[in-house]
């Protein structure tokens, strides 16, 4: 049986299958960039749900797009144009919005007008660049293939970094997350940590983007948290499980790709989505039967 | 390990007053929220902070806490400047709900009281981490019990009721020992029931332990019977001393420079008229008691 990238064919041997997915390396990148992704999106991604900052996600995966755009423009990696805009966008979500919060209808207003001016600047880019249109397309929604050795090297050295800082600082960010006034009365600096997540959340959406795409990056930042959230009240367990789940649906989100040619974007998006839903459904089962509330959780 | 009730008070053990305020004046900007102000918190006392909306009670607490500072006085907690000795501070701010999404359970909350504040990773149970896990366990436990939230500590604090979150609050302030308790309007969002039984819990806490109090409170009456002092803050001035010193038409009168009435109820409850600013509700609501 001959085998190319382009036409790879499922056979009912599970064996064979998983082994030809990994016969070209470029599939074998994309496997290590988005277990890679997976974990640090799924991490990050849990805290920023618990500390109710998806907005401020959303807004740095924005910010992100015409940096990536701009690096492809002046013929730089995609890598550095996600991370040097979504750090910047950090720094000035925290001179903005210090908390991070839409809570604010003005700050959330200026923020929706600066996604907006992203969005716009980073098509002129694509333009300017003149690349195709499948260019624009997996900055937007996500691509896995043509990921370099240098490039998962480099999402790995971000990815341990961001988690190595999460880590040390985990319990003080969760006190000050849930109970920003008696934290701030223990001595936690609370305004301090809300910047370092900010630059921990820069880092985790700018490496996301390079597997999802700019616009898919809740996939793996809110998708894996808020499904675990669902399952079960226990703080480390449920991060276990938001981990567990970004790594599953990215895997196999991959071979799906591989084998049936639709875009990774869709994939991963879809699947995660997938498993919110039935999530949802069994947290619900509770409400629809109010004798069981009690026992769960 | 020490009981949460009944064993050694835990601080400084010489007799400190817990909190001394010398003349102490805040203003922010151009208002003075209150100034002159001289109070004594002896250890083991129960001291009520009252007074209407915007006098100036929760600045206080922070005054204490040394997140803000005076304008002019002196504050010393534990014979010390604010902000020190934190560590022996069991502190509950002002009613926040949690949101109904929040998915962390209340043992949870009363653990990051006791661990929150420690940097580095949390690592896995072994060899010696483990004894200490086995401790803080057993210290998150009998404090849970103390305030009876046994039944629902497992439970995802935004799906519990308030007075059931207020509880774990209170728990979460205690799971330290601490030497000083500041709590702000802690028994507000709670019904009468609620109200009563928390008063008693706190009560028992401050004397049984030698834990000194101090309540801001909008209705001085579910904690009345446990009361050593009573300080009054309001726009006109402040007052303070014994409660039957202090809620007094005469000491209430001058400190809001207008004319106060106080009637005691059958059953022993203060009633205070004709305090400006107060909420209009509140003085009916006593009535009608």
């Amino acid at each position: 049986m001959f085998m190319t990238a382009a036409d790879p064919q499922l056979t009912w041997n599970l064996v064979q299958d998983v082994r030809q997915l990994f016969d070209f390396p470029f599939m074998v990148n994309a496997y290590r960039a988005g277990s890679v992704v997976a974990i640090s999106a799924a991490v990050i991604g849990w805290l920023m749900v618990l500390r109710r900052e998806t907005f401020a996600g959303h807004t740095l995966a924005m910010i992100g797009f015409p940096g990536a755009a701009g690096a492809v423009l002046l013929g730089v990696s995609a890598s550095f144009g996600y991370l040097a805009f979504a750090m910047a966008g950090a720094v000035a979500i925290a001179v903005v919005a210090p908390s991070g919060r839409s809570g604010a209808a003005d700050e959330s207003a200026a923020i929706g007008t600066v996604q907006a001016f992203a969005l716009a600047c980073g098509f002129l880019f694509i333009s300017l660049s003149q690349s195709n249109i499948s260019g624009a397309q997996s900055l937007l929604f996500g691509s896995f293939v043509g990921i370099t050795s240098e490039q998962v090297l480099v999402l790995l050295a971000g990815a341990v970094a961001a988690l190595g800082v999460v880590a040390f600082i985990a319990r003080p960010l969760v006190f000050a997350s849930i109970e920003p006034d008696v934290a701030a009365a223990r001595g936690i600096p609370v305004r301090a940590l809300s910047f370092a997540f900010l630059l921990l959340l820069g880092v985790a959406t700018a490496e996301a983007s390079q597997v999802t795409g700019s616009l898919l990056v809740f996939a793996l930042l809110v998708l894996p948290a808020a499904t675990a959230e669902a399952l079960t009240a226990r703080p480390a367990v449920s991060l276990g499980l938001a981990v567990a789940i970004a790594l599953f649906v990215t895997w196999f989100a991959l071979a799906l790709s591989y084998y049936n040619d639709y875009p990774i974007g869709f994939h991963i998006t879809t699947l995660a989505f997938g498993a919110y839903v039935v999530a949802k459904g069994w947290q619900a089962r509770f409400r629809l039967v109010p004798a069981l509330a009690r026992g769960g959780a | 390990m020490t009981p949460l009730i009944g064993g050694e008070p835990t601080g400084p053990a010489d007799d400190t007053p817990s909190v001394m305020l010398r003349g102490a004046s805040v203003r922010r900007g151009d208002r003075i929220i209150w100034e002159h102000v001289d109070a004594e918190l002896r250890r083991g006392e129960f001291v009520a902070v009252l007074g209407p909306n915007g006098a100036g009670k929760s600045t206080l607490i922070k005054v204490i806490l040394g997140l803000m500072p005076l304008d002019s006085g002196e504050v010393r907690v534990f014979g010390q400047p604010p902000g020190r000795v934190n560590r022996e501070i069991g502190y509950l701010p002002q009613r926040r709900n949690f949101d109904p999404g929040l998915r962390v359970r209340g043992i949870d909350l009363v653990r990051l009281g006791l661990t929150g504040d420690r940097w580095g990773v949390p690592l896995p149970r072994i060899g010696r981490l483990r004894a200490r896990g086995k401790v803080e366990d057993e210290q998150v436990n009998e404090v849970i019990e103390l305030v009876g939230a046994t039944a629902y500590a497992n439970h995802p604090i935004g799906e519990i009721s308030g007075g059931e979150q207020q509880r774990l609050l209170i728990a979460q302030a205690l799971v330290r020992k601490p030497a000083l308790l500041l709590l702000d309007e802690p028994l507000d969002s709670l019904d009468l029931p609620n109200q009563a039984a928390s008063a008693a819990l706190l009560g028992r806490v401050c004397k049984e332990r030698g834990v000194t109090v101090l309540m801001v409170a909008h209705n001085v009456n579910p904690i009345l019977s446990y009361l050593d002092w009573v300080i009054y803050l309001a726009r006109g001035g402040v007052a303070s001393g014994t409660p039957e010193e202090v809620i007094t038409p005469q000491t209430l009168s001058r400190v809001y420079g207008t004319p106060v009435e106080v009637f005691r109820t059958a059953d022993g409850h203060l009633v205070v008229v004709g305090q400006p600013e107060a909420p209009h509700g509140d003085a009916h609501a006593h009535l009608l008691r």
